[in-house]
């Protein structure tokens, strides 16, 4: 934070006042209910962030040339947000994975049952690790493409910190039984309404970086980030339209009403997926898979297609949730046919990327990193085809409500949106800490093959009870009656869950050893000027370290 | 005007899907143009540039 202004200090200050008292007001409203916890903990982070303001605002004045640099102060702080959420929720995820197999592991406490850790996995993983990737990368990318510098240096923040607000209130508030009850908005309506502020800043903030922008094409990789920021928000708006019991209560109810709320909620849920779980990793792939494999993307004309591909088709293919349920049939048949023909443009990404490396597969060999972004978009090839095939209405009745889902989701979540941000970190990192490599090339390969490793345990573990549970359930004897009950099922799972956490338990040390790695760089010693030819600024060599560090 | 569920239904089921055939057919068209093909190339090689500074 040491480039601020005193004027963009100033300002700093005051929203973080405002938000102060916006916290000592929930507090106040909501006394013994939830909100006034939330209250307590808005009051708590504001004070801290304006306690680091204050204490870093005596020093001396920015340097004037930090305008001729990229800014990349907020991606840093992002970073080590993306590790340190990466961290929390995979391991709230392996222990929400031995519950299943161990259901004592919940220590009989309300605050660790299944219920409530299982949305702390998923907002974790999702919105912590995967949002403040998102945030991070979209930060360094859009400056690069653009050739710009982001606009001013207190909105950056402002995103990036609002949103880790948002973060720990959803988190905190399953804990302690706060919840909408919807697939991956579980988040109440405080919480919304500041994630919308924070979220139209975000948008804002783009916008007018692509506005500076010296380079007359915007690339492609902007265009995913674009529309991951814009359908986020309106997705988010408007499944989230609820209102409060009062305003001294964390509790809403929805304005939708029977099957709008299920189909708005899966449009929502479904579109998350699209939009936020694979158009912005899209553009950490259009960005740095080139960059890594240092050759241009294969065809930069199917990457168009597939950009557009994607946003026309994902629109439609909620309702596939829903198939066997009130919903009419013809919006289930929608979005069964959009969700088949979504494999086009989905192919077209993952084969654009592999055949951009084609012909460099020795590469591919040699370097971890690469390889990381090489089997994300393999993954990604693979749960779109599953995703489009379980999507087809008879495929679906048997894999429903099993395992086979989570499995999907996972080969998704794990295979592809960890992986290429792995790849994506792996990159980033020693680029803006202008660091020659990372800290050991040796580590990353571990955290490689542990991540690989994991993946495929997890998966083929709840292919196998997926479809295992739903033959179970649709047995019959010859008298009509079910084969099976449904204990008998859940016996049958048990080996499954116990390698399902296993196999996250892989992914989790992966993700450690790639902390521990990330931060050995962090502290390593930045190159001598000269070195890396790529970070030396066009008018002559800086002082060392000058690029990267604010002046302090 | 009454805005019922058929009205919906309706408008669904009938330009609701050709509007998106014709999005799809300007992107093609798009993708495709001719004069655009130089600026494509551009940003596909520009990217791999090494000078990682602001243009001014």
């Amino acid at each position: 934070m040491g480039q601020l202004t005193t004027r963009e200090r100033e300002l700093a200050a005051a929203i973080l006042v405002a938000l102060a008292v916006v916290g000592i007001a929930m507090a106040a409203a909501g006394r013994a209910d939830p909100l006034g916890v939330h209250g307590a903990i808005v009051l708590l982070y504001s004070m801290v962030l304006l306690f680091l303001i204050m204490s870093t605002s005596f020093g001396p004045a920015p340097d004037p040339s930090r305008v001729s640099r990229y800014y990349d102060d907020p991606i840093k702080v992002g970073v080590a947000f993306t590790l340190f959420w990466a961290i929390f929720g995979m391991f709230f995820g392996v222990w929400a994975a031995a519950q299943l197999a161990w259901p004592s592991l919940n220590f009989d406490t309300a605050w660790a049952s299944f219920g409530r850790i299982r949305p702390a996995h998923t907002t974790g993983v999702i919105f912590g690790f995967g949002g403040n990737a998102l945030i991070s990368t979209s930060f360094h990318v859009v400056q690069r493409t653009s050739r710009a510098r982001l606009p001013d240096q207190l909105s950056p923040w402002f995103v990036l910190f609002g949103y880790n607000l948002f973060c720990i209130l959803a988190v905190t508030g399953y804990f302690i039984g706060v919840t909408q009850s919807k697939e991956y908005a579980e988040a109440e309506w405080y919480a919304d309404l500041w994630l919308v502020i924070v979220w139209v800043t975000y948008f804002v903030l783009y916008i007018r970086t692509l506005a500076r922008r010296r380079e007359p094409h915007i690339y492609v990789a902007n265009w995913y980030y674009m529309a991951f920021i814009l359908v986020v928000a309106i997705l988010h708006i408007i499944n989230n339209l609820t209102i409060p019991v009062s305003l001294g209560h964390a509790k809403s109810y929805t304005i939708w009403a029977g099957v709008q709320d299920s189909m708005v909620q899966w449009w929502y849920g479904h579109n998350a997926v699209a939009f936020f779980l694979t158009a912005g990793f899209l553009a950490m792939l259009y960005y740095y898979l080139p960059k890594r494999a240092e050759r241009p993307i294969f065809s930069y004309r199917l990457s168009i297609l597939s950009f557009w591909g994607i946003t026309f088709f994902y629109m439609w293919a909620g309702s596939h949730h829903l198939h066997y349920t009130a919903l009419p049939h013809w919006v289930q048949n929608l979005g069964m046919t959009f969700s088949v023909m979504l494999l086009v443009p989905s192919w077209a990404s993952a084969g654009n990327a592999l055949l951009t490396l084609n012909g460099a597969w020795h590469k591919v060999r040699d370097d971890a990193t690469l390889r990381f972004i090489m089997m994300a978009a393999f993954f990604y090839g693979l749960s779109t085809f599953e995703g489009s095939f379980l999507a087809v209405r008879p495929v679906n009745s048997l894999s429903h409500y099993t395992d086979w889902t989570v499995g999907h989701v996972h080969a998704g979540a794990l295979g592809w949106v960890a992986l290429i941000t792995y790849g994506s970190l792996y990159t980033l990192v020693p680029a803006i800490w202008k660091r020659e490599r990372m800290y050991s090339a040796a580590l990353v390969e571990v955290h490689f093959w542990l991540a690989f490793a994991g993946t495929v345990i997890y998966v083929f573990a709840m292919w196998n009870s997926g479809i295992i549970q739903g033959l179970m359930w649709r047995t019959y004897t010859e008298e009509g009656t079910l084969s099976y009950s449904f204990v008998d099922s859940l016996l049958a799972m048990y080996p499954y869950y116990i390698a399902r956490a296993f196999g996250g338990l892989l992914f989790l040390i992966g993700a450690v050893v790639a902390t521990y790695n990330i931060w050995m760089t962090v502290r390593g010693v930045p190159v001598a000027g000269g070195e890396r030819h790529d970070d030396i600024p066009l008018a002559g060599p800086l002082p060392e370290g000058a690029a990267t560090r604010p002046a302090e | 005007m009454d805005l019922t569920h058929e009205t919906l239904v309706e408008a669904a089921k009938t330009w609701g899907l050709f509007y998106l055939i014709g999005f799809s057919l300007c992107v093609l068209v798009y993708t495709f143009w001719p004069a655009n093909r130089e600026r494509f190339d551009r940003a596909k090689r520009n990217i791999l540039d090494e000078d990682d500074q602001p243009w001014t």
